[in-house]
């Protein structure tokens, strides 16, 4: 640590690391492609991953055509039907979610919202987004291999993942497993930066409990991925072995197709356990980003601080440590030792706590607020109408022997999606309405926003809240088709048929948002520094967008919370982080 | 103002949906009617909180939306309000988690007087096998399947002779009698699921699983398998058909002995019979 001399600014102790010298980019190559600004590389991760993102709607629509019209259409066997929702999960959980909000938004906010310059480490950083591209790539690549994507659900569960009975046993598989160990690599080297980034970059008076919402969601999804992650890696090695070298750590003696394998003695239990000891953080690692975004949303919009500021950072703590032991509630039907769901469901209903305090805050804060109703606003408070119906699903879920008849039907598929699908994906769409104009100095085109957010919401929660029911009927997930079934009535096919015309149109709406982004970019009303009269960080930049560097020559210095919205007596009614306080102390010098 | 309204909509159509919609579980074959009781508190305290929360999010924004002149409170927390709707949680939670506990207790403990039924699942089919008149099931591996011994019994095993061996058939089961279904997988995941019976559990290769059951009705019931296995999952079907006793009985006395399918017909059936009269 260097010394830094106290320079007398009231009541703001010194940072703990000096100003360093930025890297300055030569070349239109190393300043827009291989560049090493955070805020580039947050605009790569994101058109990535909404690239990639755009694959698994178009499979999504694949999926519901067949659930909803079986037998309709000939260009989809059961084979690809396992395929398209294998890789509709995964990229919508791994490449689309977890790279977007660590990757896009952690890039862009972090830096920004702490008052940094940059990462902490640019060079490495740059290479995590190639090597996340790359990963991206070798994912794209298995639909044009021989034998095609892997089939083997999101889950990949050995030994039906590398078994012949399963599509994409050939290349699929390993190419798929091949892209998650570099998916893992290339976070890991972002994941770095954002963590000692956050802990080390701040802007003097950045204490951390003045950091934004936002900040915190991200830091700790980034310390939880950094500790989850590794267990995949590993599964995925010891797999990638098994179906390549023939090792057997998860496949026991078995028949493959009528003969005896050359496996024998693993334990397929294993790869499950390291799995979701990956798995069950994941879904925290794609909502605690969600939360932190939505608190700073609404505080922004509804003019008011975040109620139970203190609260709600420890709440993303605890949630953050509880997920670490709750995993094997995805596992009470699995086989393992059944007393494990008296433990598995008591951690599991003990993480509603802390998640029902962040609801309560964020619904309190709209209390004598005043509620601006933008579209980001309006994103965020259809967040927490579809968070709160998926968190009280999870309820059902966790609650072990009530998981028993539901585990494995459309109700788990509606309730995740609704909880790790639809809501932080509402908050991903609200925060770029909401970070849209400091990307690039423009709004984004108002009407087209709300028509964009009413198809989206209404039609996300017509899509998936019947299909809770079906569930409850006991309809299987991961089925080609129906059949017959004496337990399933005619009406369900049509309820199915219905969930289809929805998510095609809430497919196509999309389009609308893509048009938007596209020609607000060049047309949209002019943004200025500050549109949302915001307190955070990010919004007092000398330019906007903000250039290389963030901050010209002078890094901000902080006095006051991210939430000083309405503040009695204040001429404003918001009072920006870095506004020096009205009275400075007598050993106040401020320039 | 639309807003506001929206969002209560979203409410009451949800509640509304809830109680009027005809997709609603399947009526019960077994006795684990404490599950769907415990679904059914789950429902209502989940469903008060989530009519409570909207409602009163959806009466902010009608009450607290931008006006010209409106300006917001400033209140930074409240601990006592906090606090207060933390226990009030955590007592929410707590009346759906010990009765789900208390089931899950039973559930796990299989009661005594349970017989034992074998349910192996492979690519894509089912079969089952009954211990015989010694009440015992014979040892498996899957080294030993073959096609005159589908389900891998070891040809050694005293025990597994007069086991009776269903390849490709319906099971059926007695009403009224607990059984403890043991499930076993020969290639890859499986699980044994009838949505009637409300109980299912994944079959392992290389491990057995159960669950237990008592069939509280007769009838025929569908069996589907509830974990991805590959390309025909779908099609992997069975029927399981509860009977009478005296039905059951007679289904039982057409049944083949593994002993019977593989080729030790004569001397075992003697036993067999000799055993049961």
């Amino acid at each position: 640590m260097v010394d830094i001399p106290y320079d007398a600014i009231a009541g703001v102790p010194p940072a703990e690391v000096p100003d360093v010298e930025l890297y300055h980019p030569r070349s239109w190559w190393t300043r827009y492609v291989f560049s090493q600004d955070a805020k580039v590389i947050a605009v790569q991760y994101a058109l990535t991953a909404s690239a990639i993102g755009l694959v698994a709607l178009v499979l999504s629509w694949m999926m519901r055509l067949q659930l909803g019209f079986p037998g309709t259409f000939s260009f989809i066997d059961p084979n690809q039907y396992l395929q398209f929702i294998t890789m509709h999960g995964m990229i919508m959980v791994i490449y689309l979610l977890t790279a977007l909000f660590l990757g896009g938004f952690g890039n862009y906010l972090i830096p920004l919202m702490v008052g940094a310059r940059d990462m902490v480490f640019p060079y490495v950083n740059m290479l995590s987004y190639w090597v996340y591209l790359l990963a991206v790539l070798v994912l794209a690549s298995t639909f044009f291999v021989p034998g095609g994507p892997t089939g083997a659900g999101w889950t990949l569960y050995p030994p039906q993942a590398i078994l012949s009975g399963t599509p994409g046993q050939d290349w699929g598989i390993i190419l798929m497993m091949a892209s998650l160990i570099l998916f893992i690599i290339g976070f890991t080297m972002g994941g770095l930066n954002y963590v000692v980034t956050t802990l080390q970059a701040r802007a003097r008076g950045m204490t951390l409990m003045r950091l934004p919402l936002t900040v915190w969601g991200i830091f700790t999804a980034t310390v939880m991925a950094l500790l989850a992650f590794p267990a995949l890696f590993v599964a995925s090695v010891m797999m990638l072995f098994d179906r390549a070298l023939g090792t057997s750590f998860f496949m026991p003696s078995l028949v493959e197709m009528g003969t005896l394998s050359k496996y024998g003695g693993g334990s397929p239990l294993l790869f499950q356990h390291l799995f979701w000891f990956f798995g069950h953080p994941e879904v925290y690692i794609v909502a605690l980003p969600a939360f932190g975004i939505v608190s700073d949303l609404i505080s922004t919009h509804a003019r008011k601080n975040i109620f139970g500021y203190r609260m709600m950072v420890w709440a993303i703590v605890a949630i953050g440590a509880l997920s670490f032991v709750v995993w094997a509630h995805h596992m009470y039907v699995s086989g393992m030792y059944p007393y494990f769901g008296f433990f598995f469901a008591t951690t599991t209903l003990i993480i509603a706590i802390p998640t029902a305090i962040k609801v309560y805050n964020w619904v309190l804060t709209l209390w004598r607020g005043d509620i601006h109703l933008t579209v980001p606003m309006l994103f965020a408070l259809a967040f927490i109408i579809t968070f709160v119906n998926g968190g009280l699903t999870g309820l059902f879920l966790g609650n072990v022997v009530v998981d028993v008849p539901l585990s494995d039907t459309m109700f788990v598929v509606a309730h995740f999606h609704m909880v790790m699908g639809v809501a932080p994906i509402l908050v991903v769409l609200g925060a770029i309405y909401h970070w849209y104009p400091k990307v690039t100095g423009r709004m984004l085109n108002d009407p087209l926003g709300k028509f964009h957010f009413w198809v989206t919401f209404l039609g996300a929660y017509m899509i998936f809240f019947p299909m809770h029911y079906l569930g409850l009927l006991g309809v299987p997930r991961r089925y080609y088709e129906l059949g017959e079934a004496a337990f399933i009535p005619p009406s369900a096919h049509s309820l199915n048929a219905f969930i289809s015309v929805v998510a095609l149109t809430v497919g196509f709406a999309q389009m609308v948002f893509l048009f938007n982004l596209a020609w607000s970019l060049f047309k949209g009303k002019l943004a200025g520094g500050n549109p949302w009269r915001a307190t955070t960080l990010e919004w007092q930049t000398p330019e906007t967008p903000p250039g290389h560097g963030n901050w010209g020559k002078d890094l901000p210095v902080v006095y006051r919370w991210a939430y000083d919205y309405s503040v009695p007596g204040a001429k404003e009614d918001f009072i920006p982080q870095n506004q020096p306080p009205a009275t400075p102390s007598a050993r106040g010098a401020l320039p | 103002m639309y807003v506001a309204l929206l969002l209560l909509l979203v409410a009451i159509g949800s509640v509304l949906f809830h109680l009027w919609s005809p997709w609603w579980w399947t009526p019960i074959a077994t006795n684990w009617r404490y599950i769907d009781d415990t679904i059914n508190i789950t429902f209502w305290i989940t469903g008060f909180v989530f009519v409570a929360v909207i409602a009163f999010m959806a009466y902010c924004v009608f009450r607290f939306h931008h006006k010209e002149g409106r300006r917001a409170a400033y209140n930074p927390e409240n601990k006592r309000l906090e606090w207060w709707l933390s226990v009030g949680t955590g007592i929410g939670v707590a009346a759906m988690l010990a009765p789900g506990l208390v089931v899950w207790h039973q559930f796990v403990t299989v009661p005594p007087d349970a017989t034992e039924v074998e349910v192996m699942g492979q690519q894509w089919q089912w079969s089952f096998r009954l211990p015989g008149k010694d009440g015992r099931l014979g040892t498996t591996d899957v080294r030993n399947i073959s096609s005159d011994n589908p389900m891998g019994l070891n040809r050694d095993d005293p025990h597994g002779q007069d086991d009776v061996v269903i390849d490709n058939g319906d099971l059926h089961l007695q009403v009224g009698k607990p059984v403890k279904v043991l499930l076993r997988s020969v290639d890859v995941l499986h699980d044994f699921y009838v949505p009637e019976f409300r109980a299912k559990m994944d079959m392992v290769p290389g491990m057995v699983t159960y669950f237990w059951i008592k069939p509280i009705r007769t009838g025929t019931f569908d069996v589907l398998c509830a974990e991805l296995c590959g390309a025909a999952h779908f099609q992997m079907r069975a029927r399981v058909i509860v009977d009478e006793e005296s039905e059951y009985h007679a289904w039982l006395e057409q049944q083949k002995t593994f002993a019977e399918l593989s080729g030790r017909s004569a001397v075992t059936r003697a036993t067999y019979k000799s055993g049961g009269e």
